[in-house]
C-alpha cells in the first residue's frame, strides 16, 4: 500500500507543460486531422472574403494598375522606329562606322527597302512623326524621301536620298536614327530632364533655349511646398480650434471645412478668379475705399495659384491634424502644467510632438495632391506658373509625345514614392492618421 | 507655520450660472494629512480638486495654499504634483524623460536630474524601466511612473484624481498600500479623489464625503463608518439596513423610535430630530445577531429567512423583518451551520448599533 502512494500522487498531479495529465497525449493523426479541418474552415472563409471583394479588386486592377503599368511601360518602350526600319538597323550594325561619318551604300539600300515596305503598310507617317520628336525637321526629310521612293526601281540609293533632301548626307541625321535603334531606351527620361543624346551618342544637356522641364519640376515642387506649408500653418490653427471648441461650434466649423468638398473644383477655382481678377471683387473694393490707386496683380501669377490651391487643399491638411488632436486627452497638457511647465512649454514639449503624425500626414497629403494639380494653376496661373501636369497634358494632347508624357508621369510618381518612403522612415506609415 | 496646508473658504463654483456644482465649501487640510474627497460622480469632488490644482477657478470664495490665496496663481506655479486617472504619461517620451520632465522645466538637468529620477523610480520599484516607453508598461506600472513623476520635484502637495480606478482589484489594493507607504515615508500631504468607499476607508486619515456640492461629513474612517452624520453617508459608506419609523421619545443621545403598533426600538440619536418626526434607523448587516443568546441584545424581533448566499469568508442572508423584504445580515463563516432559507428565526441587535438618522 505504501509503495502505491507515490504513484497515485504522480498520476493526479497536473503537469502544466502537457496541458492536463488526465487526457491522453494527442497523437499525430489527431493533430493532422485537426489541422486539416482548420485549414478547410479557414479556406472557406478566405474564399468568401475574396469573392466579396472581387468586383472591387477587378475595378482597381482595370482602372488603376493597368493604366499605371502602361504608363511606366510607355515611358521606356518605343518600338515604332526600330520595327519600322528593321533592314536599315541591320545594315547599320553590319557597317559599324563611326558616328561622325555618313553610312555606305548598303545602308541607304536597306533604308529604301524599309521605306517601300512602310509606305505599303501605311506606317511611314508614324515613323516620320517619331523621328521628328527627336529632331524637328526630320519628318519632312523622311516624308520627302518616301513620297518619291516608288519612282526609283534600283540603286545606287545614296544619290537618290541626297537628291531629295541634303539632310540625308548629314552625319547628324544618321546619328539621330542610330539613337533610336533600341525598342527600350531612356531617351524620354533624358528629354524630361532637359538632356539628350548627342550625335556622338553621349548624354548632354539640351541647348539653353530648349530647356524647360527641369525648371518646371523645380517650380512644381516649389509651389507644392509653398501650398503645403501654408496649409500646415492655417490648417493647424483651424484643426486646433475644431478639436478644442464646444461640440456645437465644432460641428458648425466642421461643416464649413467640408463645404468646399461639396462644390466642384472648377466652381471653386472660378470663384477665385471672380475675387482676384483685375476688375474683381477685392481690387474694386480696395480701389473703392482708396487703399490703392492701381489694381493689384493678384491673378495670373504665383500669388493667385498659391491662394487658390491653399484654399482648395486646406481640408486635406485639417482632417488628419484634427483627428490626431482630438485623440490627445486634455489631461496631457494639464499634467504638463501641474508639473511646472508654462502654457508655451506644455504646448511645445507635450502637445506639439503628439500632433506630429497628423501634421506630417496632412502636409504630405497636400504636397502629393499639389504635385499633380492641373486645373487651378492652368486657370489662375500665368504662363510662367504652369506645373508639370500642364506639360504632361500638353505632350499628350498637342505634341502627341506620349513617351515623354509617360516619362514625366513616372518621374512624378517616383518623387511621391520617395516622399512616402522618407515619411515612413521619419514618422512611420502606421502612425499616419487620415481622419 | 501653524496654518493648515490648504484652506477652502466659502468656495462656490458654477459652470452655467444657474446651478452650483460646489456649494459653500469650507475645508482645512493639515500638513502631512491624507485627505480623501469621496462621493458619487457629479458631487463636486473633482471640481474641488481641479480648483485646487488651478485648472478651474472658483466662482466665489478663496483657496489658500500654505496661508496664501492662490486664485491668481497659474497651475505651474502652485508647486502641486498631480496624478491623473488616465495616468497622462507623455507617450513620446521614455519613462525617465517623463519623470525628468518637471525637473527639466525647472532648469534641473544632467547628473542632478538623473540622480533624482533614479531615486524616485527606485521608490516605486521601477529602477530598470527608465528607457522604456509608457506604452510598453502595464497599467499598474504606468500609474507608478505617474506617481513618481508627481513626486520627483518634491511638491508641497500631491493631488490624485481617481488614480487607481482603471486598474483591477488586486493591483488596486497593492497600489493603495504603496501610495500609503510613500505618504508615510515621505511625509506627503495628499488630497485624493475617489468614488470607491473601500479605497477611501483603507487609505485616508480623514474623508470628506461629497454629495450635491456639499461636504456631508468630514471625519476619520472609523467615525464615518460607525457614526455617519446623516442618511446619505450611512448609505454611501458600507451597507446598512434601513427601518422607517417615527421618534417617540428622546433622552439625551438616546431615543425610542416607533416602527409599527407593536414595536418600538431604542436607538442612538445622531441627526437633530424632534419627537414625532419621521426617522430612519440604520443598522449595519454585520451587527445583527441571528438567534441571539438571552440578554446579549437590546432589541429582538422575529424574521423569516428569504435566501442565503454563501460567500466563502462570510454568509449573507436576506430576511423579511420589520416590514422590510431586504433586511440583510452578514455572518462570519465560523464553521457553524447557518439557518437555511424559509425558516423563521429571531434576530437582534444592541441599541448602540442602531442609529436614528434623518429621512432622505
Amino acid at each position: 500500500m505504501s509503495s502505491d502512494a507515490p504513484a497515485l500522487i504522480e498520476s493526479t498531479t497536473i503537469d502544466p507543460a502537457s496541458g492536463g495529465g488526465s487526457l491522453p497525449p494527442p497523437g499525430p493523426s489527431l493533430n493532422d486531422d485537426l489541422r486539416r479541418r482548420l485549414r478547410r474552415t479557414e479556406w472557406r472563409g478566405h474564399l468568401r472574403a475574396y469573392l466579396l471583394i472581387a468586383p472591387l479588386l477587378i475595378f482597381v486592377l482595370v482602372s488603376f494598375v493597368l493604366p499605371l503599368s502602361t504608363l511606366v511601360y510607355k515611358s521606356f518602350h518605343d518600338p515604332v522606329v526600330p520595327t519600322g526600319l528593321p533592314l536599315t538597323y541591320k545594315a547599320l550594325r553590319e557597317w559599324g562606322g563611326p558616328r561622325d561619318e555618313v553610312p555606305t551604300e548598303p545602308v541607304y539600300a536597306a533604308l529604301a527597302n524599309d521605306m517601300k515596305a512602310a509606305k505599303r503598310d501605311g506606317r511611314a507617317a508614324e515613323i516620320a512623326s517619331r523621328l521628328n520628336i527627336e529632331a524637328s525637321g526630320l519628318r519632312t526629310t523622311f516624308m520627302r524621301a518616301v513620297r518619291r521612293i516608288d519612282s526609283v526601281e534600283s540603286g545606287p540609293w545614296k544619290p537618290y536620298f541626297a537628291g531629295v533632301d541634303p539632310a540625308w548626307e548629314s552625319p547628324t541625321t544618321w546619328a539621330t536614327v542610330r539613337n533610336l535603334a533600341d525598342t527600350n531606351h531612356g531617351l524620354f527620361f533624358l528629354s524630361a530632364l532637359d538632356l539628350r543624346k548627342s550625335s556622338q551618342g553621349d548624354v548632354v544637356r539640351q541647348p539653353a533655349e530648349q530647356r524647360i522641364y527641369v525648371e518646371v519640376f523645380i517650380r512644381t515642387i516649389g509651389i507644392s511646398a509653398l501650398v503645403a506649408l501654408l496649409c500646415m500653418a492655417f490648417g493647424f490653427a483651424i484643426a486646433y480650434l475644431l478639436a478644442h471648441a464646444g461640440d456645437r461650434t465644432a460641428n458648425l466649423l466642421m461643416i464649413l471645412v467640408l463645404l468646399p468638398f461639396w462644390t466642384s473644383l472648377l466652381v471653386r477655382t472660378t470663384a477665385w478668379i471672380v475675387l482676384l481678377q483685375k476688375e474683381g471683387v477685392i481690387n474694386s473694393m480696395l480701389l473703392g475705399i482708396g487703399a490703392i490707386s492701381q489694381p493689384l496683380p493678384m491673378m495670373y501669377n504665383k500669388f493667385g495659384v498659391a491662394v487658390a490651391m491653399t484654399h482648395i487643399l486646406l481640408p486635406f491638411a485639417i482632417l488628419p491634424m484634427y483627428s490626431v488632436m482630438r485623440q490627445i486627452p486634455p489631461s496631457f497638457v494639464r499634467a504638463a502644467r501641474s508639473l511646472g511647465a508654462s502654457p508655451t512649454t506644455a504646448f511645445l514639449r507635450v502637445y506639439l510632438p503628439q500632433c506630429a503624425p497628423g501634421v506630417a500626414a496632412g502636409v504630405l497629403l497636400v504636397f502629393i495632391i499639389a504635385l499633380g494639380y492641373y486645373i487651378t494653376p492652368a486657370l489662375v496661373g500665368g504662363a510662367g506658373d504652369q506645373m508639370i501636369s500642364y506639360f504632361i497634358a500638353d505632350n499628350l494632347t498637342r505634341a502627341l509625345n506620349w513617351g515623354l508624357a509617360s516619362a514625366m508621369g513616372v518621374l512624378v510618381l517616383a518623387a511621391v514614392l520617395l516622399l512616402y518612403w522618407a515619411y515612413d522612415k521619419l514618422v512611420g506609415v502606421t502612425n499616419m492618421r487620415l481622419g | 507655520m501653524n496654518h493648515p496646508m490648504v484652506q477652502f473658504r466659502s468656495v462656490q463654483k458654477t459652470y452655467d450660472g444657474e446651478s452650483l456644482v460646489v456649494k459653500d465649501l469650507n475645508l482645512d487640510i493639515a500638513r502631512g494629512e491624507f485627505l480623501t474627497l469621496l462621493g458619487p460622480s457629479g458631487s463636486g469632488k473633482t471640481t474641488s480638486l481641479m480648483m485646487l490644482a488651478g485648472f478651474e477657478t472658483a466662482t466665489s470664495g478663496d483657496i489658500l495654499l500654505d496661508g496664501r490665496p492662490i486664485t491668481h496663481i497659474p497651475p505651474e506655479k502652485r508647486d502641486i504634483g498631480m496624478v491623473f486617472q488616465n495616468y497622462a504619461l507623455f507617450p513620446h517620451m521614455t519613462v525617465a524623460e517623463n519623470v525628468a520632465f518637471p525637473l527639466s522645466v525647472r532648469g534641473i538637468r544632467g547628473a542632478a536630474s538623473s540622480e533624482k529620477v533614479a531615486r524616485v523610480l527606485g521608490m516605486v520599484g521601477l529602477n530598470d524601466y527608465g528607457s522604456r516607453r509608457p506604452a510598453q508598461l502595464s497599467g499598474g506600472q504606468q500609474q507608478r511612473v505617474a506617481v513618481a513623476r508627481a513626486l520627483v520635484f518634491e511638491p508641497k502637495l500631491v493631488l490624485m484624481d481617481e488614480p487607481l480606478s482603471a486598474l483591477d482589484k488586486q493591483l488596486r489594493e497593492q497600489l493603495q498600500y504603496e501610495i500609503k507607504r510613500l505618504h508615510h515615508e515621505l511625509g506627503l500631504t495628499i488630497v485624493y479623489v475617489t468614488h470607491d468607499q473601500s479605497e477611501a476607508l483603507a487609505m485616508s486619515d480623514r474623508i470628506a464625503v461629497f454629495y450635491q456640492g456639499r461636504v456631508q461629513q468630514l471625519a476619520d474612517p472609523v467615525t464615518l463608518y460607525e457614526r455617519p452624520a446623516n442618511s446619505f453617508v450611512a448609505q454611501f459608506i458600507g451597507e446598512n439596513n434601513a427601518i422607517h419609523g417615527r421618534v417617540e421619545s428622546i433622552d439625551g443621545h438616546r431615543c425610542r423610535v416607533r416602527v409599527d403598533e407593536s414595536l418600538t426600538v431604542p436607538a442612538r440619536l445622531v441627526a437633530p430630530l424632534a419627537v414625532s418626526q419621521p426617522a430612519r434607523l440604520s443598522i449595519r448587516p454585520e451587527r445583527v445577531v441571528v438567534t441571539p443568546p438571552d440578554g446579549s441584545v437590546d432589541v429582538s424581533v422575529p424574521a423569516q429567512v428569504l435566501d442565503v448566499t454563501y460567500l466563502g469568508r462570510y454568509v449573507r442572508m436576506r430576511l423579511s423583518a420589520c416590514g422590510s423584504e431586504e433586511f440583510i445580515v452578514t455572518l462570519p463563516n465560523d464553521g457553524r451551520e447557518f439557518s437555511p432559507s424559509c425558516t423563521a428565526v429571531q434576530i437582534g441587535w444592541r441599541a448602540d448599533d442602531c442609529l436614528a438618522l434623518d429621512v432622505l
